[in-house]
């Protein structure tokens, strides 16, 4: 575009923009900067009136994030010896001594295995679905469709009574299978619709033109239609893994002890009297991160993903 | 009779033989690649949805597995529609719905407004305003809990501080009168750039040449605002709108872990209400019921909405 048209805006106009902007963005990431201070802020500094933007940085909050603790007296005290390690000096400091590791780091490893497990499966499902619909005359294709859409429109509340049951009937409660395959048909709609779009933009010439040289459907598929839809395939994965690494409803109802994700267990992180707060923002940015870092990655991606592919650029 | 023969023998041989000797023939493909996916939406979202209707009708509860199990018709419907509690937590999704959607449409549309003046370095500030809506809502609503408390509190500091009011006159969390407010901003903190995201793309579908044209006609920038901008916008703008709404009728995990439909029931949204029924109290009948009437709702008031939207898209 030349600098003299008439529809791009003046120089003025830019920078009040801009700056209008930028002010948004930098107040509306104070909540997020504020959970990443308060991960590293003493209990007290974390409580403090009026509330500390400058503070000593401390591990407290992580030490405490991965550890269980329990108070000992001073005679006690006396006989353990000297700490170890900087966590177990920084604990002892407290007048307590470290008891064994927390829960995070299972409830974490949790949300890996659901997240990622889920998230091979729906996009594996969806790109076969997706492919056959795009391709094929699959009988009542729009209805089909519609349908894998609508099973969005469900509060996962309502669905969650009869899961409940069926999940305690077939011993899938509290299993990592379990959530693995209720996110799985979580995702799938997504999943199918979004690849549904990619695929329909690959030229069906290429696949013709294979199946012409003598490749079975199958291998076409294979080795045309797939490696033109990774960049597709990539994009869904990192919404499928995002969205299973965030829900909450399911998990906080249908699993307790074994299979428990991140997400329902960081607010029951508590200490003396009441939240600790800086334990609760550690596991909160260790948690948050990979999103973030996904988010900036997928910046080209986001509008596609977040809309079911209804909206394109 | 020997026509006869060659259409018998021609209807015999099965179709499609060539692609059968080089693999699967495409209608047994689409097959394969099909079923699996309708299968487990089958199993894990249209069984639970017959089940559920089915258990409306009864008064089964789960804790109470040796209990018969009574065909009860219409009751259960029948006395959600008439309990007042009910048509308060309708209130209170109502409440959370509009503003919500008004503020993000708002504040979402403007943002895609500035950002769409192309100034240097918008990609790096749109991917930061996003952000927060890729995040977990619970684990973020929990900490808003955090930011509102009164004396400790950034926010309420914030606001303090600018408003002259003592931080710990007031707690959004604690207060009937503030909760509501208190889950629509955090919610319009959250989606906003949901919002804007959806506006950018309409907005940077505007072709340019339409602009020049009014220009040449000396249409002033704000008849162009209104009668170019806001019209091509309007039918990405709904598609938001309905988005966000189909979530936020659904809304659980954030306002539960942010103020757990409190105090009392001031922002006890359905969801939250009808985890309570089923999960808490372990009506289930009753709570299949309901469930029924919130799907009903939700996909009426969606197909209708949708009928308007593509009548938009048409104009």
């Amino acid at each position: 575009m030349s600098i003299f048209s008439i529809t791009e805006p003046s120089g003025r106009q830019k920078w009040i923009a801009g700056i209008l902007v930028a002010a948004y963005a930098v107040i509306t990431l104070i909540p997020l900067l504020w959970i990443i201070a308060t991960g590293f802020k003493s209990p007290s500094d974390a409580i403090a009136y009026p509330p500390k933007v400058m503070f000593d940085p401390s591990l407290e909050g992580y030490v405490n994030l991965f550890t269980t603790q329990t108070r000992i007296t001073p005679d006690m005290e006396a006989t353990l010896g000297e700490p170890d390690t900087w966590y177990e000096r920084l604990v002892r400091e407290k007048g307590m001594v470290i008891a064994g590791p927390s829960r995070y780091g299972e409830r974490f490893l949790n949300s890996v295995i659901i997240g990622f497990g889920s998230t091979f499966l729906s996009v594996f499902l969806g790109t076969l679905a997706a492919y056959a619909f795009s391709r094929f005359k699959v009988p009542l294709k729009d209805d089909l469709m519609f349908f894998i859409l609508s099973t969005r429109m469900m509060p996962p509340i309502a669905v969650a009574i009869p899961i409940f049951l069926m999940y305690r009937t077939l011993g899938l409660s509290d299993t990592h299978l379990g959530m693995i395959l209720l996110y799985t048909a979580v995702n799938l709609s997504l999943a199918v619709w979004l690849l549904k779009g990619f695929i329909d933009e690959i030229p069906r010439e290429y696949e013709e033109a294979a199946l012409i040289d003598g490749y079975t459907r199958f291998q076409a598929f294979i080795k045309v239609v797939l490696p033109q839809a990774a960049t597709g395939i990539a994009s869904t994965a990192i919404f499928c893994l995002i969205f299973a690494w965030n829900e909450y409803a399911f998990a906080v109802l249908l699993t307790s002890g074994e299979a428990q994700t991140a997400p329902p267990f960081i607010p029951t992180i508590i200490g003396v009297g009441g939240q600790d707060w800086p334990a609760v923002a550690a596991g909160a940015t260790l948690f948050l991160l990979p999103v973030v870092i996904f988010t900036i990655l997928l910046r080209k991606h986001l509008l596609r993903g977040i809309t079911f592919g209804a909206v394109r650029k | 009779m020997p026509d006869k023969t060659m259409d018998r023998i021609a209807k015999a041989t099965p179709p499609q033989v060539a692609t059968r000797i080089r693999g699967l023939s495409d209608r047994t493909i689409a097959w394969i690649f099909v079923a699996p996916t309708i299968f487990l939406l089958l199993a894990i979202n249209i069984f639970p949805l017959i089940w559920t209707i089915r258990l409306s009708f009864t008064n089964f509860r789960v804790n109470r597995v040796n209990a018969d199990v009574k065909w009860i018709g219409l009751r259960n419907y029948e006395r959600i529609l008439t309990d007042p509690d009910i048509w308060h937590t309708m209130q209170v999704t109502a409440h959370f719905l509009f503003w919500t959607l008004f503020l993000q449409v708002l504040i979402g549309f403007a943002l895609a407004y500035l950002i769409n003046k192309k100034f240097r370095g918008n990609d790096l500030w749109t991917t930061l305003i996003v952000l927060p809506m890729m995040l977990s809502p619970a684990v973020v609503g929990n900490f808003w809990k955090f930011l509102y408390q009164p004396q400790i509190g950034l926010f309420n500091y914030v606001v303090g501080f600018f408003s002259g009011t003592d931080p710990s006159s007031f707690s959004m969390i604690g207060s009937i009168d503030l909760a509501p407010w208190a889950i629509v901003i955090v919610d319009t903190w959250m989606w906003t750039p949901f919002v804007t995201l959806i506006c950018l793309a309409g907005l940077r579908s505007i072709p340019d040449y339409i602009y020049e044209a009014a220009e040449i006609d000396r249409a002033s920038k704000w008849r162009q605002f209104w009668t170019i901008t806001v019209p091509m916008v309007l039918p990405f703008l709904m598609l938001a709108v309905l988005f966000r709404g189909i979530e936020n009728f659904k809304m659980f995990d954030l306002v539960v872990q942010l103020t757990g439909g409190g105090p009392g029931s001031a922002t006890e949204l359905t969801s939250i209400n009808l985890k309570r029924e089923a999960f808490e109290k372990w009506r289930t009948g009753y709570a299949s019921a309901y469930a029924v009437i919130l799907f009903v709702t939700i996909f009426g008031l969606a197909s209708i909405y949708v009928k308007a939207l593509n009548r938009v898209k048409e104009r």
